[in-house]
């Protein structure tokens, strides 16, 4: 494939090539990049760059799946006053199981910056920041420079290609809490505050970071906007190959062949991305279920292994696509000790803030603990059921760190519910029994 | 408007939000995170109800839940409060925050008055299903007022919230996360906020309970309380005094919605357990030939005074901390000629010429309510945070108003707390601070200035120039051309006034603490000149202390001599009898001068409650009742005059110091008194005779009103061991007490119901049993009482008939081994009771002079040397603070050992040789006590 067409088709990782460096400033113009920047700044008005990622039907990839350009129009444009309006990457990235920004970030950070500042652009930005993972030392480390070299070249500062817009960028590296990358905790904890999130509305995009209209995006997603302006909102839609528009990052990890991440048109069938990129499952290993979408989504069974990866389809069969970064259960893994390990995760991250969360989560996970060490007890299957629906209603609890948190166990005592009873039954976990035999 | 609960329509108003409408609609919903003066922050997901987006979805019995804290209400809304979906979540709440609990309500301070122990019992949670271990945490040492136990807490955020938002303290944060968040400090230490105890009340757990409580204990359901007003300081907060065994347990709040609402301050809180004190008379004493005093009984006590009065010339010194009732009869006792009101001869003249400026003024004089709605603010001279402390609070939250104007433009409602504090940030109305000392309110102004006194008045007035737009004061007779500091005062005026160009409602507070008349004038010009301006102007006068206000009423107008005119007749021999009300003259003027009229008296009378130098000095002293233990008026500084009842009944022959006066007054067989017999009868007497007072027999019910037909108890119904508590004495029960003077009973009978709110004893309510239930006694939730307003406000206004002062101020200058000398308030201290009440004893510190650093190398001193002022006996110790105005010297004000030093004055330190600092007080001595 020639360096056009993977640029056509593989958008998101035409520069990427892991084994080495990522392109500086200079290889990465001399592939063609900042083009966006180029076609935009000073030649479009940003209603005009709303419009084209309006009707590009991007949408966020952080999780949620917003539509990005309908976001984005929620900001006020109109002279707000004084005062800033700030565009923020949320770079933290500690979904389990998903590593997809960390390969954008490291393999191609202009990329992101020319997003960011095409993001800012078009909503009268003039401060972005990039809120970055704790562990991402690299990453960190790249953006820093490749910030560096921005300024020098002017894109980034005063006055950018003699447009008269001016645009700050900061990276942040975050103390690293899951829940800093709920958009509203993240906007609290770059205010140097507690990391607790805010009550909606009002929306950060009429008051976010500092009280000032404030835009909230994931990595890929930022990484697509480039793209989006160069090529428009056509040639972007008609890269997926459902309703949904562009292609994912999607991953996989658990006992495959060959776990990893990749760039595919959105609406890839599962089946394609588990056999076809990862190669299947290990010898020895049976598949049994996958949380498409990092540690807070649904479990999906085999059944569903010939449905598209996409928003729409994933959501109908009672999961979401999440961050597209698939998690397999095999069957010699125990599903209540995987689960276990996951409610405990996000019992340890919970902000601490409203109750059903801070404490039902703990009692979960010390009840799938108890389970798990053969001392479940007949109504502790009810208890977790409770749980669920007490935890994982959305709503009930302030964020969606809970609800989140609470899809593995739903799922799993839908699909599994015969591996939990026979904890209990046997007052011992038959997984473990059998490690212990082999 | 109206929504439906639970199919039942109801009225409802558009600024409430969901929880507060069911709630003032007499509903049982449960909550702990919300609080009425805070809003809500959608943390604690215990008030959840279920809500129906139409008609066929509420047949249907389809809703989402929804936080009634957070939610809006809207016309035609429909919700249910009791649908089983709604219940076991709420159920699941309590079940949630038990896990961790300890459950150790037999043992817990807050028993018995706990808000979740109500909202348990409310949702029916009884069976534990958890079976892991609880979490716990190690308590820490906050300081001798308040006491912690963490494993207690639900993590419903109030107290932070408290602390931090409402009162502006950083010493008390979350900590932590997930299912172990901990409330307190970075380590072990004093709470640093003035306000800190009111975590007692905020918290709805036992983990922050009142020390003093804690460790003197008692059920709370076994407290017998009263109405009562904070003598503290002028604000005139309402209070709540808890009794049990003749011992003042704690102070609560007691709400009023137009003075200190949910809040009182830490003087007020833990300031009143003097009470309690070894020191308090018990019995009338004569003093014998060998200087030692005998107990006399009541008619013996009576007799003498009754002869002593009847022998010769007499003169009175009454007190502005005791009640306008007692001063108002030892004035008729003495002869309005003879009756000194009791203030030092320096605050005298301020305290008269406060009242006569707020009547001067055409300005309002708000109450604290009020003063919350300001969009600006000017504070000249007056430290609130030390002298009237709830109005600092009140100044905070005032400055928020910008906050709120934000919030209402992107339609946010008040309630929601969280959303408005994200997006106002430290965006506030503008406060302007002109002190000689740094305050507890500058991180909130917009502009701090540290001026000399002279320079407060003057830039008060050039404010008020700037204002009027009138440039034609060139102040050339106050030389202030020869002063460079001038043109920046006149800079700092400018930009003031420019600061104010928005403001639609300007608050100006100042008052006696600056101990200069031409400060309060100068602010009373600014609120004149903003008012002409077309807008609406307040200003607040701050007078030092709880009666001050009545006492300058009582004494308007006729010339009262002050101590040094006494004095003088006593030096003269124009005194044989010196009656001395409530009041240590030797807090009021230098020790020499005090000493000296005395000893030119024949006969000293001195009526008092503690034991102190001018009792010790006196030939008689007779034992009154606290404010705590009688009846009587106090008059606040906006001029409300309150009425306070005696919470249990006075042992041995403490009797209120009115009824020592009526009875003297009548063995004289005054004319005036012969037919008073009640409490009653002597307010409305002094109402009759003062016009200025003519308002304050309408201050409460008098002592034949009837609540329904019945009396207001003074104890709850759960009161318990009646019967017990004098076992040891006796096994016949006594009969109650019988009030005669109020309409309350010392006892649980009666009804406490729809009372006026002057009669509010106890707040209970069924399910309700904490401080909580509190909105079943208002009209409107977090709003007035359903009883009316408490107190009577006192003061008209001469609408600008008497024209404000003006007067030269001169420029400030002291000669290079001068220092002016000014006044320094102490929340703790520099009260005289309060300072010795167990707690804020520990927090006193001595008596200093504070200087800035530069001052005291001008001057050769050091941090610790032992200075004198002028010729001022006692040496203080020096101590260097660069929050001091440069050429001001700072000395504690409210301390015997400063008596006798002038605010305003300028003079010389003299270094003293030898000098040894007075001992370090205590602070913290339970640190190491229990640490959980
Ligand atoms: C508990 C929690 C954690 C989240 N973590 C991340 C994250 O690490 N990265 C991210 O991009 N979005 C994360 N999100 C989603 C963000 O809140 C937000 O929706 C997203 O950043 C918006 O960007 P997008 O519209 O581009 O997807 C998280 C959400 C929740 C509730
Ligand atoms: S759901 Fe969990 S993470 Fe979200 S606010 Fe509540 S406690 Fe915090
Ligand atoms: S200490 Fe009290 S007020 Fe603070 S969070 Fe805990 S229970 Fe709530
Ligand atoms: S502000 Fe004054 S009246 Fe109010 S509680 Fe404090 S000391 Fe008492
Ligand atoms: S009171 Fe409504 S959530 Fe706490």
């Amino acid at each position: 494939m020639n360096a056009l067409d993977r640029a056509l088709t593989h958008p998101l990782t035409r520069n990427v090539t892991p084994e080495r460096r990522p392109f500086d400033l200079a290889a990465y113009e001399a592939g063609g990049g900042y083009g966006g920047l180029h076609t935009a700044i000073g030649k479009l008005t940003p209603a005009e760059c709303l419009q084209i990622v309006k009707d590009s039907n991007l949408r966020g990839r952080g999780g949620a799946g917003f539509p990005t350009g309908l976001k984005w129009s929620f900001v006020p444009m109109e002279d707000g006053g004084p005062g800033h309006k700030y565009l923020i990457c949320n770079a933290d990235e500690m979904e389990p199981g998903t590593f997809k920004d960390r390969l954008l970030l490291e393999c191609d950070p202009h990329q992101l910056i020319e997003g960011m500042i095409l993001a800012a652009y078009t909503i009268g930005a003039d401060v972005a920041y990039v809120f970055i993972r704790a562990e991402y030392l690299l990453a960190e480390r790249l953006l820093r420079e490749a910030i560096r070299d921005c300024y020098g070249k002017g894109y980034l500062g005063r006055n950018i290609l003699g447009s008269g817009y001016n645009l700050d960028m900061h990276v942040h590296s975050s103390a690293g809490r899951y829940i800093c990358g709920e958009e509203t905790a993240l906007i609290s904890s770059l205010e140097g505050k507690r990391a607790n999130p805010r009550a909606k509305p009002p929306f950060p995009q009429v008051s976010g970071l500092w009280g000032r209209p404030t835009i909230v995006n994931n990595v890929e997603t930022l990484c697509n906007v480039p793209h989006i302006i160069e090529r428009g909102a056509q040639w972007f839609n008609d890269l997926g190959l459902t309703e949904d528009a562009g292609t994912k990052m999607y991953g996989v990890s658990g006992r495959v062949k060959n776990p990893g991440c990749w760039e595919l048109p959105i609406g890839t069938p599962i089946r394609e991305i588990l056999e076809g990129c990862a190669g299947g499952m290990e010898d020895g290993y049976a598949f049994r279920g996958l949380l498409p979408g990092g540690g807070s989504t649904d479990f999906l069974v085999a059944e569903h292994l010939d449905l598209a990866m996409d928003y729409g389809t994933i959501g109908k069969a009672g999961s979401r696509m999440g961050t597209g970064t698939m998690i397999v259960l095999d069957d010699r893994t125990c599903p209540v000790a995987f689960v276990q390990n996951l409610v405990a995760f996000f019992a340890r991250e919970s902000c601490g803030f409203c109750t059903p969360c801070r404490e039902g989560l703990p009692w979960s996970a010390q009840l799938l603990a108890e389970l798990e060490a053969g001392r479940g007890q007949a109504g502790d299957l009810d208890t977790l059921a409770m749980h669920v629906d007490f935890i994982g209603t959305p709503g009930n609890t302030h964020c969606a760190l809970a609800p989140g948190a609470m899809e593995p166990l739903a799922s799993g005592l839908k699909y599994f519910r015969e591996d939990f009873q026979r904890h209990i039954d046997g007052r011992a976990c038959p997984y473990c029994e059998r490690e212990a035999a082999a | 408007m109206n929504i439906r609960i639970d199919g039942v329509e109801y009225p409802a108003t558009k600024d409430r939000n969901l929880l507060e409408t069911c709630l003032g609609l007499g509903l049982n919903l449960p909550y702990f995170c919300w609080h009425p003066a805070m809003g809500s922050v959608g943390a604690c997901r215990q008030c959840a109800v279920l809500q129906y987006p139409d008609e066929e979805a509420e047949q249907a019995g389809r809703g989402k839940l929804v936080m009634a804290c957070m939610t809006p209400v809207s016309d035609g809304a429909r919700f249910s409060l009791e649908t089983a979906q709604a219940r076991r979540f709420r159920q699941g709440i309590i079940e949630s925050l038990m896990i961790n609990h300890p459950h150790d309500c037999p043992v817990c301070a807050e028993g018995g008055e706990c808000h979740l122990q109500d909202m348990t019992v409310m949702v029916g949670h009884r069976d534990r299903r958890y079976r892991g271990r609880k979490r716990t945490f190690r308590n820490q040492y906050l300081g001798p007022l308040v006491h912690h136990e963490m494993n207690r807490c639900i993590t419903c955020y109030r107290c932070t919230r408290f602390y931090r938002d409402y009162a502006g303290g950083t010493d008390l944060a979350a900590q932590g996360c997930h299912d172990h968040i901990f409330f307190g400090r970075h380590e072990d230490g004093v709470l640093e906020s003035e306000f800190a105890g009111n975590l007692v009340e905020v918290c709805p757990t036992g983990v922050f309970t009142d020390k003093h409580l804690v460790h003197d204990y008692t059920r709370k359901w076994d407290l017998q309380s009263a109405p009562s007003v904070c003598a503290g300081c002028a604000v005139g907060c309402n209070t709540l005094p808890g009794e049990r065994y003749g011992r003042l347990k704690r102070v609560h709040n007691r709400f009023n919605a137009e003075i200190n609402g949910y809040f009182l301050c830490d003087r007020g809180r833990f300031g009143a357990t003097w009470v309690n004190d070894e020191r308090r008379l018990d019995y009338p004493g004569l003093r014998g030939e060998d200087g030692r005093y005998n107990a006399i009984d009541h008619h013996g006590a009576l007799q003498r005074i009754v002869s002593s009065v009847e022998r010769g010339a007499v003169a009175a010194v009454g007190s502005p901390r005791a009640s306008v009732e007692a001063n108002f009869l030892l004035r008729l006792l003495a002869g309005p000629a003879r009756f000194c009101p009791g203030f030092s001869a320096v605050e005298q003249p301020l305290v008269g010429e406060a009242l006569a400026l707020l009547r001067a003024s055409r300005a309002t004089v708000p109450d604290i309510a009020t003063m919350e709605t300001a969009d600006a603010i000017l504070v000249l001279g007056e430290d609130v945070s030390n002298t009237a402390p709830r109005i600092a609070l009140a100044l905070r939250q005032g400055v928020r108003n910008r906050a709120y104007a934000m919030a209402a433009g992107l339609k946010l409602q008040d309630w929601q707390d969280a959303a408005i504090r994200n997006l106002a940030q430290d965006q506030r109305c503008p406060l302007f601070i002109a002190a000689t000392a740094a305050t507890r309110l500058d991180p909130v102004a917009a502009r701090s200035l540290r001026l000399a006194t002279p320079e407060i008045a003057r830039l008060g007035l050039r404010v008020a120039d700037a204002l009027a737009g009138d440039n034609s004061n060139d102040y050339s007779h106050d030389n202030s051309h020869d002063n460079p500091d001038d043109h920046s005062v006149h800079r700092e005026a400018a930009a003031i006034a420019d600061g104010l160009r928005d403001a639609k409602r300007l608050l100006v507070v100042s008052g006696t603490g600056s101990g200069d008349i031409a400060v309060m004038q100068a602010a009373a010009r600014v609120a004149e000149a903003f008012r002409d301006t077309g807008r609406e102007a307040m200003l607040s006068l701050v007078v030092p202390e709880a009666n001050s206000l009545g006492q300058a009423l009582l004494c308007e107008g006729n010339g009262s001599p002050d101590l040094d005119a006494l004095a003088a007749s006593a030096e003269a021999g124009e005194i044989d009898t010196l009656l001395v009300l409530e009041n240590d003259l030797y807090r009021r003027a230098a020790t020499d001068q005090v000493d000296r009229l005395l000893a030119n008296c024949q006969r000293v009378i001195a009526l008092d409650q503690l034991d102190n130098p001018t009792t010790s000095a006196s030939h008689l002293a007779v034992p009154a009742a606290s404010v705590i233990e009688s009846e009587g008026t106090l008059v606040s500084l906006e001029g409300r005059a309150q009425r306070c009842f005696p919470v249990f009944p006075p042992h041995a022959e403490r009797h209120p110091a009115w009824v020592w006066l009526l009875a003297t007054l009548k063995e004289l067989g005054r004319e005036a008194v012969s037919d008073w017999h009640h409490f009653d009868d002597v307010t409305r007497g002094c109402a009759a005779a003062i016009p200025a007072l003519a308002g304050i027999a309408a201050a409460a019910p008098d002592h034949r009103f009837r609540n329904h037909g019945v009396r207001v108890p003074r104890q709850p119904p759960r009161y318990s061991g009646r019967t017990a508590m004098r076992a040891n004495v006796s096994v016949h029960e006594p009969k109650q007490p019988e009030d005669e003077e109020s309409p309350l009973a010392f006892s649980m009978e009666g009804l406490n119901r729809d009372q006026p709110a002057a009669l509010l004893s106890y707040v209970w309510a069924p399910g309700w049993n904490s401080n909580q239930g509190l909105h079943r006694f208002q009209a409107d939730v977090g709003g007035p009482l359903k009883g009316g307003p408490a107190g009577i406000r006192l003061l008209r206004a001469n609408g600008g008939a008497t024209p404000l002062p003006r007067h030269a101020t001169a420029a400030f200058a002291v000669e290079a081994d001068e220092v002016l000398l000014v006044p320094r308030y102490r929340i703790f201290g520099s009260e005289a009771l309060s300072a010795i009440s167990p707690g804020i004893r520990e927090l006193v510190r001595p008596a200093c002079i504070e200087l800035c650093a530069a001052d005291a190398e001008r001057l050769g001193l050091a941090d610790g040397d032992g200075v004198q002022v002028g010729d001022n006996a006692a040496a203080l110790p020096l101590r260097i603070d660069d929050a001091m105005a440069p050429g001001c010297a700072g000395y504690t004000a409210g301390y015997r050992e400063t008596a006798g030093l002038a605010p305003n004055t300028r003079q010389r330190l003299r270094r003293v040789a030898h000098f040894s600092p007075p001992g370090p007080t205590v602070i913290g001595s339970d640190r190491g006590g229990r640490h959980g």
